[in-house]
């Protein structure tokens, strides 16, 4: 086969490979301005990519009163913030001092972040929720929040990333009389911008996305994320898909918005730090 | 300052650098680790009116003794032995593609990695109505056997694992695909020429210049991909009718868990399958990179 012919062919099944990936989108965009009832009847032809009936924002509206859309995406923002900005901060030094301070210990430690990276959070949720209840913060936004700041991953990504940036900048730094908080901020934390840029991003996806930890330590809707709303439509009939549908793209988006905004960014983090291995 | 000082100084400020991290680390994950080995030897109960006693192995023996740990442990094999090798060569076939010299790669890249950035529960509920009997999934299905296929998914013990498998290789496969483009990336462009020149075939150089080139990069992918698949959960509480069903055909380990420890609110139970799932993950890590190593260094 020609140069030429071969270029076509890899367009014909890259085009495929992404209509895999994105039909499932499209059919939640197109669904979501779609009468309930449509929704499922038109299902099994072309129509599930037609938005007809067109019912435009109502589905939106309905699904915003009916799980107090409001409420949870504001729990969710706050969850995912806190855990991302506490995150970048708390990771980066240790992933920092890990790499570049002397101290007793620091081997071991090191040797430890690794061991945890491998414990999946599943398997420490039944102590972790006895704790909390113990402590008497179930029902917070504390207890969705604290357990994830430190994550041994980020600080292993850190870790790999301080270890290949050469030490000549800081060490100017040092001679010009910084101390090591100034040091660390004027000028390791701005060479980093990749490594927090590739955090950001993961850490959002990782928080934004959590069911697990607050189907266990959460019952109202009062400190309830995002993906828990989900639920509500699913177990109270009728089961309304345009109002799901509409629910699902309106937890997608800032997500999506997010990512197409930092994605060049991501792309040179993940290249540039340790976790491509 | 003498030099025994600035060691001082220096000392302080790396404890102060690694104070909150630490300190984090050992409550949220440390503790706990050591509290559910120790719940799994007593009779702990999330609230109850009986004081805790040690029960030794009691536990392991109930957990090991029920039909229902089998039977997840071996949908969750099953889940990951499929996952693992189906993922990976499809996400090492996604970095190829968008790593080629074509026009529109980065939009390419950006379109396959966006089943990443959609939530998991928001993904399933889309794919349970794809899988609706008489759905999407179906209607594309009937079309292409000429009716001879089209399966109630996620109602018939044959098929909603199967169902399940696509929706997470669908939604996972993006972020692999962006680990091994980045390993890709890295492997020296003279090697390909060198190979080029020695005659090396398309075939030949992937098998020789791009896969050793990536090892590290596929070690990293197929270790994340078998940690991942085994912590199966959202996918199988949110699609099937109930969870884990139907007749717990998709009832994996962590959903057991959390049934055992959160609705029966038997922690200490609970807490032996942690454990016995955290000794299952360390087992196949360290098999799977003793094994990888090991064939790297033959070759």
């Amino acid at each position: 086969m020609n140069a030429r012919g071969r270029h076509v062919l890899q367009h014909a099944v890259m085009l495929l490979l992404a209509a895999f990936f994105l039909f499932p989108l499209a059919y939640m965009l197109v669904s979501s301005f779609k009468s309930d009832s449509a929704v499922l009847s038109g299902s099994d032809s072309f129509e599930a990519f037609v938005p007809t009936p067109w019912v435009g924002g109502e589905n939106y509206s309905d699904a915003m009163e009916r799980a107090s859309f409001l409420r949870v995406f504001f729990n969710s923002v706050l969850i995912s913030v806190c855990i991302v900005g506490l995150g970048l901060v708390v990771n980066s030094l240790l992933g920092y001092a890990l790499a570049r301070m002397r101290f007793a210990g620091r081997r071991f430690i090191v040797t430890m972040v690794i061991a945890l990276i491998i414990i999946p959070f599943e398997a420490l949720a039944v102590p972790l929720l006895f704790m909390s209840a113990e402590v008497g913060i179930l029902d917070t936004y504390q207890v969705q929040i604290l357990p994830f700041i430190a994550n041994p991953l980020f600080v292993y990504l850190f870790y790999t990333f301080f270890l290949n940036v050469p030490v000549s900048l800081e060490e100017a730094a040092r001679i010009d009389g910084a101390g090591p908080v100034r040091t660390f901020v004027s000028v390791v934390a701005p060479l980093a911008r990749p490594a927090y840029a590739t955090m950001a991003i993961l850490g959002f996806l990782f928080s934004w996305g959590q069911l697990l930890w607050p189907v266990m330590v959460t019952r109202g809707v009062e400190v309830r994320p995002l993906p828990l709303g989900i639920g509500t439509f699913m177990t109270t009939p009728p089961v309304q898909w345009g109002d799901i549908m509409a629910y699902a793209a309106m937890m997608t988006l800032p997500l999506l918005v997010i990512f197409l905004l930092f994605q060049r960014y991501f792309v040179r983090g993940v290249a540039s730090s340790g976790v491509k291995g | 300052m003498s030099a025994s000082r600035v060691r001082r100084h220096g000392s302080a400020a790396a404890w102060l650098f690694s104070a909150p991290g630490l300190a984090l680390l050992g409550l949220f994950m440390v503790a706990p680790f050591l509290a559910a080995a120790y719940f799994s030897l007593t009779n702990q109960r999330l609230i109850s009116p009986l004081p805790t006693r040690l029960v030794g192995l009691e536990n392991y023996a109930a957990v090991l003794g029920s039909g229902s740990f089998w039977n997840s442990l071996g949908n969750n094999v099953t889940f990951v032995v499929i996952v693992v090798p189906l993922q990976t060569v499809f996400a090492l076939w996604l970095a190829i593609l968008v790593n080629s010299d074509i026009r529109g790669r980065v939009v390419y890249r950006t379109l396959y990695f966006l089943p990443v950035v959609t939530v998991i529960a928001a993904a399933a509920v889309i794919w349970t109505l794809l899988y609706n009997p008489r759905g999407l999934i179906n209607a594309v299905m009937e079309t292409v056997t000429f009716g001879a296929f089209a399966p109630d998914w996620l109602n018939s013990t044959t098929w909603a694992l199967p169902a399940i498998i696509v929706v997470s290789v669908w939604q996972g496969v993006g972020f692999q695909m962006i680990i091994l483009l980045a390993a890709l990336q890295d492997v020296p462009d003279q090697l390909y020429e060198a190979a080029q020149i020695d005659g090396a075939g398309t075939w030949q150089q992937f098998l020789n210049v791009t896969l050793p080139g990536i090892r590290n990069g596929l070690i990293f992918v197929v270790t994340v991909t078998t940690i991942l698949a085994f912590r199966l959960f959202d996918q199988v509480w949110i699609m099937p009718q109930t969870p884990g069903g139907p007749l717990d055909a998709t009832r994996t380990l962590m959903l057991e868990m959390v049934e055992t420890g959160f609705g029966q609110q038997q922690i200490g139970r609970a807490s032996a399958i942690a454990v016995i799932f955290f000794l299952i993950v360390l087992a196949v890590t360290v098999v799977q990179r003793r094994f990888i190593r090991e064939e790297g260094e033959v070759s």
